[in-house]
């Protein structure tokens, strides 16, 4: 017997194992990740944020967005966008790889490593690209002078939070469909989409007809979004708002770890 | 005397009605080479499956390294390698960084991995594509990959299933070569395979199975001596005559199967059989004599041959 190995570490820090591949494996498209998350931001800080913002401000001054700017306004939901973009990469991709292209994860279930730390691993990969994400983009709304560091810095862990809630939701639904494609499609189209357009993005969600704001509601990026304008530049929420999106996105988190793990155990068990 | 490294006892797996292994018995001690010959669908991985501790049983015993799977499949799983039918490599990394990363799943330090991938790669003979993705290797290298893969953590016994199946004959016999050595050097091997051939080069001992169940068992050699004749001799008459010649050709051997295309007849001495039945005046379009193998002892057991 090989007795380099130890179980009992294994158990310990399995998950973190999973976690170092993943990164492994994110660094071959270190030059993608990199562009798009420095450019995405770049791109559109310059085009919404100042040029609409232009026109925001002229025709209606700041009274549209609560006394700030259009581009302080917009800030700290672009920066949540970007960071739930890089939480459904790294969430729904590896774990279509790991069951059905390259069946990754059915190569880890052989070691003494067990289907719930892959979830965990996977997961904490996620959460890298996201911290790597988050940080470039709010490096330069502090170079676009949008915030300054002392007022804002709270943001990113918040906002981290919540791209970890819609990460882990995620990774439980992709484990659970078994027709991919379609599913890839439908996702994008029908439900990130919306989710972009109906979360108070880029004008205030209670501007929307009432019956188009439950989109909001139920979007991870609408209570990440109300949380970054809070931590970013003293947006008001009342104290029950402000319990209710973190509520809202601890029971994501919770669900989606659920049903991960359920379906991590189910489909590695066959 | 030394107790197996596996045993099972009874032991069954069903999904919902279908039952994939049927109540199967079986040893494998330490440093044997061990096969599980049969078709497809027979409960070979399956089998497998339960033997990794990946997959459950439904019922019945098994003891894998001393443990029970149920209760302790990190302590089982951390010392077999895995060698699954399709290969499941990371295409995008390179051979080393595959070696690497699932040498971490073991928990084994940074070090001995590292010098581990040194021997490795000399093992699988892929010193020179060390830096090459994984997506740019040929089947047989990117099989010899998986398999030095499996041996990272130094296993006590190695799993391969179907291990050559998709290879051309060049890279079958290199693998089966790798494999020999391994089996030298003292490492159990459990296999599964419906190549008769395969079963015949590679396993000291081998339990023939079939919807689930184990048909038979013993070595290659013993299950032919059991379950057939020293030779065969195979007629073929053309399609239309087969049916026609065949009950003279029943009279003249203990034993004969009739394929669709040839008929196979089980002696002692082919060459006296084919002089007397030429001495009939029944002249086969073709014939040939041969040595007996396991596919006829499959298909003595079963009425079916293996690849159907």
């Amino acid at each position: 017997m090989n007795s380099g190995i130890d179980v009992s570490k294994i158990r310990a820090r399995g998950a973190t194992y999973v976690a170092e591949a993943r990164i492994a494996q994110m660094m071959k498209w270190k030059g993608i990740i990199a562009i798009v998350a420095i450019g995405n931001p770049l791109f559109y800080l310059v085009a919404i944020g100042i040029g609409i913002g232009v026109l925001v401000n002229e025709n209606s001054g700041t009274s549209g967005t609560g006394g700030v700017e259009y581009i302080t306004f917009i800030a700290p939901a672009l920066l949540a966008s970007a960071a739930l973009t890089g939480a459904l990469d790294e969430a729904m991709f590896p774990v279509m790889e790991g069951f059905k292209w390259r069946k990754l994860f059915y190569a880890i279930n052989s070691t003494p490593i067990n289907p719930g730390q892959i979830v965990l691993g996977v997961f904490i990969g996620a959460i890298a690209r996201v911290v790597f994400t988050v940080i470039c983009y709010w490096a330069l709304l502090i170079a676009f002078g949008v915030v300054t560091i002392g007022q804002s810095w709270d943001v990113i862990p918040v906002t981290i939070f919540a791209a970890g809630a819609f990460a882990a939701v995620i990774m439980g639904v992709t484990a659970s469909v078994k027709n991919e494609d379609y599913f890839m499609t439908v996702l994008n189209r029908m439900i990130i989409m919306p989710m972009f357009l109906f979360s108070g993005t880029f004008f205030p969600l209670n501007t929307m007809p009432i019956f188009l704001q439950p989109i909001g509601w139920i979007s991870p990026l609408w209570h990440a979004t109300e949380l970054g304008r809070y931590f970013s530049y003293g947006y008001s929420i009342s104290g029950v708002m402000l319990l209710v999106h973190f509520s809202y996105l601890i029971v994501m988190m919770v669900i989606g770890f659920k049903l991960a793990n359920r379906k991590f155990a189910e489909r590695l068990a066959k | 005397m030394p107790e197996p490294l596996i045993s099972a006892r009874g032991l069954t797996k069903k999904y919902g009605d279908f039952t994939a292994v049927d109540t199967i018995d079986f040893d494998v001690d330490k440093g044997e080479s061990f096969g599980l010959l049969g078709p497809n669908g027979a409960g070979k991985s399956t089998t497998m499956r339960i033997i990794a501790a990946t997959s459950q049983r439904s019922s019945g015993t098994i003891s894998i390294l001393g443990r029970d799977p149920e209760e302790h499949g990190p302590q089982i799983r951390a010392h077999l390698g895995v060698v699954p039918q399709q290969d499941n490599l990371d295409g995008e990394l390179t051979v080393s960084e595959n070696l690497f990363i699932y040498g971490r799943y073991f928990g084994l330090s940074k070090k001995f991995i590292r010098n581990k991938i040194e021997e490795l790669l000399d093992f699988a003979q892929l010193q020179d594509k060390r830096d090459a993705k994984v997506e740019a290797l040929s089947g047989g290298m990117k099989r010899r990959l998986t398999i030095a893969r499996a041996l990272v953590s130094e296993p006590d016994i190695l799993m391969l299933d179907e291990p050559t199946t998709g290879l051309d004959p060049q890279a079958r016999h290199i693998l089966w070569d790798r494999l020999f050595r391994l089996k030298e050097t003292g490492v159990t091997l459990v296999i599964t395979t419906h190549f008769m051939d395969e079963a015949e080069q590679l396993c000291d001992r081998l339990v023939v199975m079939d919807k689930g169940r184990i048909m038979a068992e013993g070595s290659p050699l013993e299950l032919i001596k059991q379950y057939s004749t020293k030779e065969v001799l195979e007629v073929r008459f053309g399609s239309d005559r087969n049916k026609e010649v065949a009950p003279i050709l029943r009279e003249m051997c203990s034993r004969i199967e009739e394929l669709p295309d040839r008929i196979l007849m089980y002696v002692e001495d082919g060459e006296a059989l084919l002089e007397a039945i030429t001495a009939k005046k029944l002249h086969p379009t073709t014939s040939l004599v041969r040595r007996s193998s396991l596919e006829d002892v499959f298909l003595r057991l079963t009425g079916r041959s293996l690849i159907e």
